[in-house]
């Protein structure tokens, strides 16, 4: 069996005396997308920034392409090939469309024009090429999430943390994203997403963990994720599985 | 090397130094606790209420402890209005303009003493300045027990205000959590006003405790605000415990630096010491986060 | 080269400025702001590029000065290369306050604050320390040679400051046009969105702050050959921190011209407060501190800002009119 690009393995996290993470491990194989999904508050976020070099983790390991990489600073994961988008966009605010993806595009560009070029590329590729020299502070919720999405995009990831790309996207705007992710992940791109929109979740993802409370409750592929009840009651609360069972509801 | 009854006189001396320290590092740190800002007219304002007090003495005969009855309320009201009127409409709430604006103020404020009084350093007579209390083998300034006294006094009605008045309620609740003080109700703009008031205020008394042994001049004030942001660095931002006892332990080791090393030397040592927490230790020993 | 074009026609026509007038008074206002655009580039680079705050960089101004100065008084050394060893000195000053600050995280009030106090720290042992003069400064000789950078007329010296400020206009031309500027835009923007692009957010500061101080440096540098005189309060004062921000800002951080712009408004604002009032020390301050509250309050993005504005309602206004013309014949 090939070794996932990414394996997160028995990572805990204590803030004080909150322990958000217990002992939680997942795993992304290459080229394929894997979905982190579960309850607010089950530590799928603090999971990412962990991974992605912005928190300390308290115990566990993170393996990238065989490397140990906790501890590491964000830019360096960047470097490496981990890309991150942040659950509330963080655009810059006062640079244009273009400006805020060549920012990524200067990893491997250090000329500016090149970079300029590269991320109008970029950006037509998620759809926002008639946008190329707006501010970046007047574009909707969508068009702020494709730019996080382009940016993340620019510094040619290996490995791609998307969390909750599609919160606050109405249904058509969802329907629009997902081709998009998936073409992405048609270039070779290992995607790793928070998700909390099922038909997302259950369109895209190849593999899915489901974490409640800081613990990895279940993963598996989604059709069997969704209907197990483990699961359901992690969302739906204690005996919710049960009563649905009962009504005959799946 | 010092010997015990001097190493005695220079601790005890460093506390009475220390107290005052600490109530206007009781008003910063009450500022930044609520408005989340560091308030660099914190030392103009200071120096504003010494020549307040001075010119009340001078022109009205008032002794200081009298005039800071009227000071005080006074100074409250001008904190109060800055915030409301100035510091807040100007910022929008970004943060870097809000350092602009209350440097801006800090400016004004303390070249308007300038161009208004000169340089000219000023000093006030009192018939008991120079009375001393005999404390063990020391012998201590009586205005500086005073001030002792009256600091802990001033921390004791804070405390009481915060606790159980429904103002002191507000304001805690918009220091913990300013959308859902809003949400319930509560009037953010005039609390962080409010606010501000209750830390000038601190100033202003302490400005009145401090001019009878003290000089004033349109720089007074400087000198103790970078103290009092050493102090609630160390002590941490935004605890009134951390004021208290960082207060008294800067006013310790200042008396001792100076004893040492020299009057300059010895405000050296304030700002090294300023400069190494804010690297090292920016949470400071209490307090939350940088 | 076309993107030097607006800075080296705005060089030109200042340039010729004393050709036309021999005014002391003219010449002597305009090398003091453009000193002070000098300066204001140098913290604009920092602060309006970069987005951190200095309240201290009288640290660099001061340092320029100082070292400029006490090399050719104790150590007789040449006036240019005195001006050279001083820009290096300040920007390793720079690199210092900068390592140690950005390593440990600080930012906006936080490091506003230390800048002050390293100034301040300076300014102290500035006024104490008997190489630098203690509390009397020190007073270069009187010395009327192209070679140790002193001139029977103002107009050379106001060319020097001049060649100074263009040169650290291209400067920040080349640096918005290059990778480290985007860089240092992003790290203004939003520090954590940077890292995770990639960007070494500490490295970028650091290097932002050492120019930074090198350009402001330049200033002071300038000042010790210009007033031949320098002290505590001169070099580390309160007052060149002051103006050093108040320029850009005025002016328009993160602009090119902005602290040129700003410098002269300030030092405009500055004469009239003497002409009003004499030489009373402290008004021009209060002047300058309302302005500085006006300009957050009312026009953050200083007078570039209202150009850049006035700009896109002109060419709202000519796209409506066109627009409705165009309907017209449709």
């Amino acid at each position: 069996m090939v070794e996932p690009l990414l394996r997160v393995e028995q990572v805990s996290k204590r803030f004080g005396g909150l322990l958000a993470l217990d002992r939680a491990s997942f795993a992304a194989d290459h080229g394929r997308i894997t979905a982190l999904i579960g309850p607010n508050g089950a530590g799928k976020t603090t999971l990412f920034s962990i991974t992605a070099g912005y928190l300390p983790l308290s115990a566990g390991r993170i393996v990238y392409d065989g490397v140990s990489i906790a501890g590491e600073r964000p830019y360096r994961l960047a470097r490496r090939g981990i890309a991150r988008t942040f659950q509330i966009a963080q655009p810059f605010m006062g640079l244009t469309v273009r400006e805020n993806i060549a920012v990524g595009a200067h990893l491997s560009r250090p000329d500016r024009a090149d970079a300029l070029a590269a991320a109008g590329d970029i950006a037509r590729e998620v759809g926002l090429g008639d946008l190329l020299d707006r501010p970046a502070a007047t574009l909707t919720v969508a068009g702020r999430k494709r730019l996080e999405l382009a940016r993340a995009l620019a510094i040619g990831p290996r490995l791609l943390l998307l969390d909750e790309v599609l919160a606050g996207l109405n249904p058509s705007e969802i329907r629009d994203m997902v081709p998009v992710i998936r073409t992405i992940r048609g270039r070779g791109v290992t995607i790793v997403m928070i998700e909390h929109v099922m038909q997302a979740v259950l369109s895209l993802a190849e593999h899915v963990f489901v974490l409640s409370e800081g613990r990895v409750i279940a993963d598996g592929p989604p059709e069997a994720i969704v209907a197990d009840p483990l699961v359901v009651e992690a969302y739906l609360g204690r005996g919710a599985a049960a009563r649905m069972m009962g009504t005959g509801h799946a | 090397m010092l010997s015990p009854d001097i190493l005695f006189a220079a601790v005890l001396n460093g506390l009475m130094t220390g107290a005052i320290y600490a109530l206007v590092a009781l008003g910063l740190t009450l500022i930044y606790g609520v408005l989340h800002i560091i308030n660099f007219a914190h030392g103009p304002l200071l120096t504003a209420a010494m020549f307040a007090a001075f010119f009340a003495h001078r022109l009205l005969g008032l002794d200081p402890y009298v005039a800071a009855v009227f000071i005080a309320p006074l100074f409250f009201l001008f904190g109060y209005g800055l915030q409301r009127f100035i510091i807040g409409p100007a910022a929008h709430g970004d943060d870097r303009n809000i350092l602009l604006v209350t440097l801006g103020l800090a400016v004004i404020i303390e070249n308007a003493l300038l161009y208004a009084f000169r340089a000219d350093t000023r000093t006030i007579n009192l018939p008991y300045a120079f009375d001393v209390v005999e404390v063990g083998s020391a012998f201590v300034a009586l205005p500086r027990i005073v001030a002792f006294i009256a600091v802990f006094a001033v921390a004791l009605g804070l405390w009481l205000i915060m606790r159980w008045s429904d103002t002191g309620k507000a304001i805690r609740a918009v220091a913990k959590e300013k959308l859902g003080a809003e949400l319930a109700g509560i009037e953010v703009a005039h609390v962080y006003a409010v606010t501000f008031g209750l830390g000038t205020a601190c100033v202003a008394i302490a400005a009145c405790l401090l001019i009878p042994s003290y000089y004033v001049n349109p720089h007074a004030g400087n000198a103790f605000v970078l103290i009092a942001f050493t102090i609630v660095v160390l002590g941490g931002m935004g605890s009134v415990a951390g004021a208290l006892i960082g207060g008294l332990f800067v006013g310790v080791v200042e008396s001792l630096s100076g004893y040492y090393l020299g009057e300059s030397l010895g405000q050296i040592s304030i700002f090294v010491m300023f400069i190494l927490v804010l690297l090292f230790r920016p949470r400071g020993l209490f307090g939350e986060r940088a | 080269m076309r993107r030097f074009a607006p800075t080296l026609i705005v060089m030109a026509l200042l340039g010729m400025l004393p050709l036309i007038t021999s005014s002391n008074v003219v010449l002597n206002f305009l090398v003091v702001a453009l000193l002070i655009a000098l300066v204001g580039q140098g913290w604009n680079l920092l602060g309006g590029y970069g987005g951190q705050y200095s309240f201290g960089h009288a640290a660099f101004f001061g340092t320029g000065a100082y070292v400029t100065a006490v090399l050719q008084v104790r150590y007789g050394i040449n006036a240019w290369l005195g001006f050279c060893i001083g820009i290096a000195a300040s920007a390793l000053v720079g690199a210092l306050i900068g390592a140690l600050s950005f390593r440990s995280g600080l930012k906006g009030s936080y490091f506003a604050l230390v800048t002050l106090a390293f100034a301040e720290v300076l300014r102290i042992i500035a006024s104490v320390a008997p190489v630098t003069g203690a509390g009397v400064g020190t007073l270069i000789k009187l010395d009327l040679r192209p070679e140790a950078f002193q001139f029977q007329s103002r107009a050379p010296f106001y060319w020097i400051v001049l060649g100074l400020v263009g040169v650290s206009l291209m400067l920040m031309r080349v640096i918005e046009d290059s990778r480290f500027g985007a860089y240092l835009v992003a790290v203004r923007e939003n520090e954590d969105a940077a890292e995770a692009l990639g960007v070494n957010t500490t490295v970028v500061k650091l290097g932002a702050m050492t120019i930074s101080a090198a350009i402001t440096a330049a200033g002071g540098c300038f000042y010790a050959q210009y007033f031949l005189f320098v002290d505590a309060g001169i070099a580390y004062g309160p007052w060149i921190s002051i103006e050093a921000l108040l320029a850009p800002i005025i002016g328009g951080v993160g602009t090119v011209f902005g602290p040129l712009l700003g410098a002269l408004v300030v030092k405009t604002l500055g004469e009239l407060a003497k002409l009003a009032t004499g030489d009373a020390p402290g008004l021009d301050l209060v002047i300058y501190g309302c302005v500085l509250i006006l300009v957050v309050a009312v026009a953050p993005r200083g007078i570039a800002g209202i150009l850049s504005d006035l700009r896109q309602h002109v060419l709202a206004l000519r796209t409506a009119v066109a627009a409705s013309l165009g309907r017209g014949h449709g």
